[in-house]
């Protein structure tokens, strides 16, 4: 690394936005996307005319229904945006990358407001059909089934047609080499439920104990229906500014620190070196490797959770616990509570609060460092907080730090 | 069963009481507890890269990409070894033999009709880095099976050859 600080903290993230969020909201990802991304450059006490930089994840026609939102010359046309900097794609360090380069663009002065939007419409297109997986739902009587190239023809084959069940093969190899046990791994969702019944707009409230998670279904042992986040709909929208703008926003600013983006294994869902973490342990490492912080100086975390199983594999990753003690680390739950030692997934995550697909995440940090948590804001100190996004090989960070303001 | 026979799978069926009385008693004994996989095979589709692969089955060998230079065996098929950048490759046939690295049960009817079924990561003993996505077929338990020693067992669907794996042990009792 050269010397100076990191490019990234050349960022701050200035306003927030958020849309419904809901089961079925039956409304279109354009419709909601401009809810975001208008209460986005409201809260950051700007108004279209600052915004000359525009990026999104994944981009539009990217995987099922529902999925991918949006792409960027769709809202930029619908706000009338002048942009000196544009981006979207799937490739790259998991959802965060759609911030990241948003970050890196203010770095070099390609643009200074940059609005990143991250939208899902899975609860109203898998309306009909249930969940499915990456591969479809299967079509066993037309006689036209589809074949399959890339990666999914090494797996679509053998029914390991879901990430639920690439997910759960890293999980049965933790069952193996760390004894993680059911009991154990329900906490992360225990938890997410928890924080959800405070958060009014969650998806799933209702209370729910370690009994009714060891009653639900099967999905892929050793992954249960509670294990899998909630398919919902939503848009979740940031302003990421030049950091010289931080001090003149209304609220204050979530500061970059630092931001994880490596892959150093092999980019595969099954033949990565090490199947018990894969690329969230080379994306927390890059992330430590740029900031004199430590895990032990973050006060809240965010952790991806569209299955329960990746939020322990971040644990570890990112240095909270010790290789394969991250079962024992969030067990009985009192360590990750709002008032634990570590605070996590304080909205409810993508399990209870829904899948919004990693800036849910994102939003609720940056809502916990300015402390508008209200019934869950976090007590006591709220400085640093982390993200992180992703699974398998996919996998990117974020450090965030409050500003003055 | 209609379904399996037309598309050309072999499946166990789950139904004990369909064994009770029209079979040994031996037999049922060890009927498996799982389905060997899922109810339709979604296929790959052949390419000049990956024929030798899907279709090595017909004769009964499992194959992979071996550099020439290095002996590293390269997979998934790329025309570039990755450990020494040499470009003479060519499919390799290996034992067929593997160890378990990990596996699941699915249960989730992604594909309607479908049966739990295991899913393997099969790790192959000549280059144990290299791993198939599989199923673990003929398998009656979850128990032990991380670790375990299996071999390589084809599974026909027109010109495309699955490989499957079963454990070893069983494979012996069955020829037994």
């Amino acid at each position: 690394m050269s010397a100076g600080p990191p490019l990234e903290r050349q960022a701050a993230i200035t306003g927030i936005g958020q849309s419904d969020v809901g089961r079925r909201l039956g409304r279109t990802d354009i419709d909601l996307t401009i809810d975001a991304c208008l209460d986005a450059i409201a809260d950051a006490g700007l108004t279209r005319e600052d915004i000359d930089g525009l990026a999104t994840y994944p981009g539009a026609g990217t995987g099922m229904a529902g999925f991918s939102g949006p792409g960027t010359p769709e809202v930029q046309d619908a706000l009338r945006l002048k942009l000196n900097w544009h981006d979207g794609g799937a490739e790259g360090p998991a959802q965060m990358k759609a911030v990241i380069a948003a970050c890196f663009a203010i770095a070099v002065g390609a643009a200074r407001h940059v609005l990143v939007y991250r939208t899902v419409t899975e609860s109203t297109a898998q309306g009909e059909g249930g969940r499915q997986g990456i591969g479809g739902s299967g079509d066993g009587g037309s006689g036209s089934v589809p074949r399959f190239s890339g990666f999914l023809q090494w797996t679509l084959p053998f029914g390991a047609v879901s990430a639920a069940n690439w997910i759960a093969l890293v999980g049965q190899r933790r069952v193996h080499e760390f004894g993680l046990t059911r009991e154990q791994l329900a906490h992360v969702a225990l938890n997410g439920r928890r924080n959800a019944a405070l958060n009014p707009k969650a998806v799933y409230r209702q209370p729910m104990d370690l009994d009714d998670y060891l009653a639900a279904r099967m999905i892929s042992s050793p992954l249960c229906l509670f294990d899998c986040d909630a398919p919902c709909d939503g848009s979740t929208a940031l302003v990421v500014s030049h950091v010289d703008y931080a001090a003149d926003a209304p609220h204050p600013a979530c500061h970059v620190n630092a931001v994880g983006t490596a892959l150093r294994g092999r980019p595969s869902w099954d033949q990565f070196d090490d199947m018990t973490t894969m690329a969230a342990r080379d994306a927390s490492a890059s992330m430590w490797e740029r900031t004199d912080l430590v895990p032990s100086d973050v006060d809240i975390a965010q952790l991806y959770d569209g299955f329960s199983l990746l939020t322990l594999v971040w644990l570890e990753a990112l240095g909270f616990c010790g290789r394969g003690e991250s079962g024992a680390f969030v067990d009985g739950g009192s360590r990750i509570a709002l008032d634990g030692q570590l605070p996590l997934n304080t909205a409810g995550g993508q399990l209870s609060a829904g899948r919004l697909h990693g800036f849910g995440l994102l939003h609720e940090a940056c809502v916990q460092l300015r402390g508008d948590g209200g019934e869950r804001q976090v007590p006591g100190r709220h400085e640093v907080a982390v993200v992180a996004n992703g699974g398998g090989p996919i996998a990117g960070s974020l450090l965030l730090t409050r500003g003055s303001g | 069963m209609a379904r399996d026979s037309r598309l050309g799978t072999t499946r166990t069926d789950h139904s004990l009481g369909r064994w009770i009385g029209s079979v040994p008693s031996i037999v049922a004994s060890i009927v498996a507890m799982f389905a060997n996989g899922p109810s339709i095979r979604l296929l790959p589709r052949l390419d000049d890269d990956n024929r030798f692969f899907w279709t090595g089955g017909k004769d009964g060998v499992l194959r992979f990409l071996k550099c020439g230079s290095c002996h590293q065996l390269v997979h998934p098929p790329v025309p570039v070894c990755p450990a020494c950048l040499g470009r003479d490759l060519a499919p390799e046939a290996v034992s067929g033999r593997g160890r378990v690295h990990t596996y699941t049960v699915n249960h989730q009817q992604w594909i309607p009709g479908s049966e739990p079924y295991v899913i393997g990561l099969v790790e192959i003993v000549e280059q144990p880095d290299v791993r198939l996505t599989t199923n673990l077929v003929d398998c009656e338990s979850e128990e032990g099976l991380i670790g375990s020693d299996v071999e390589v067992t084809f599974e026909q669907h027109d010109e495309v050859f699955l490989p499957l794996f079963r454990s070893v042990d069983s494979s012996k009792e069955n020829n037994s």
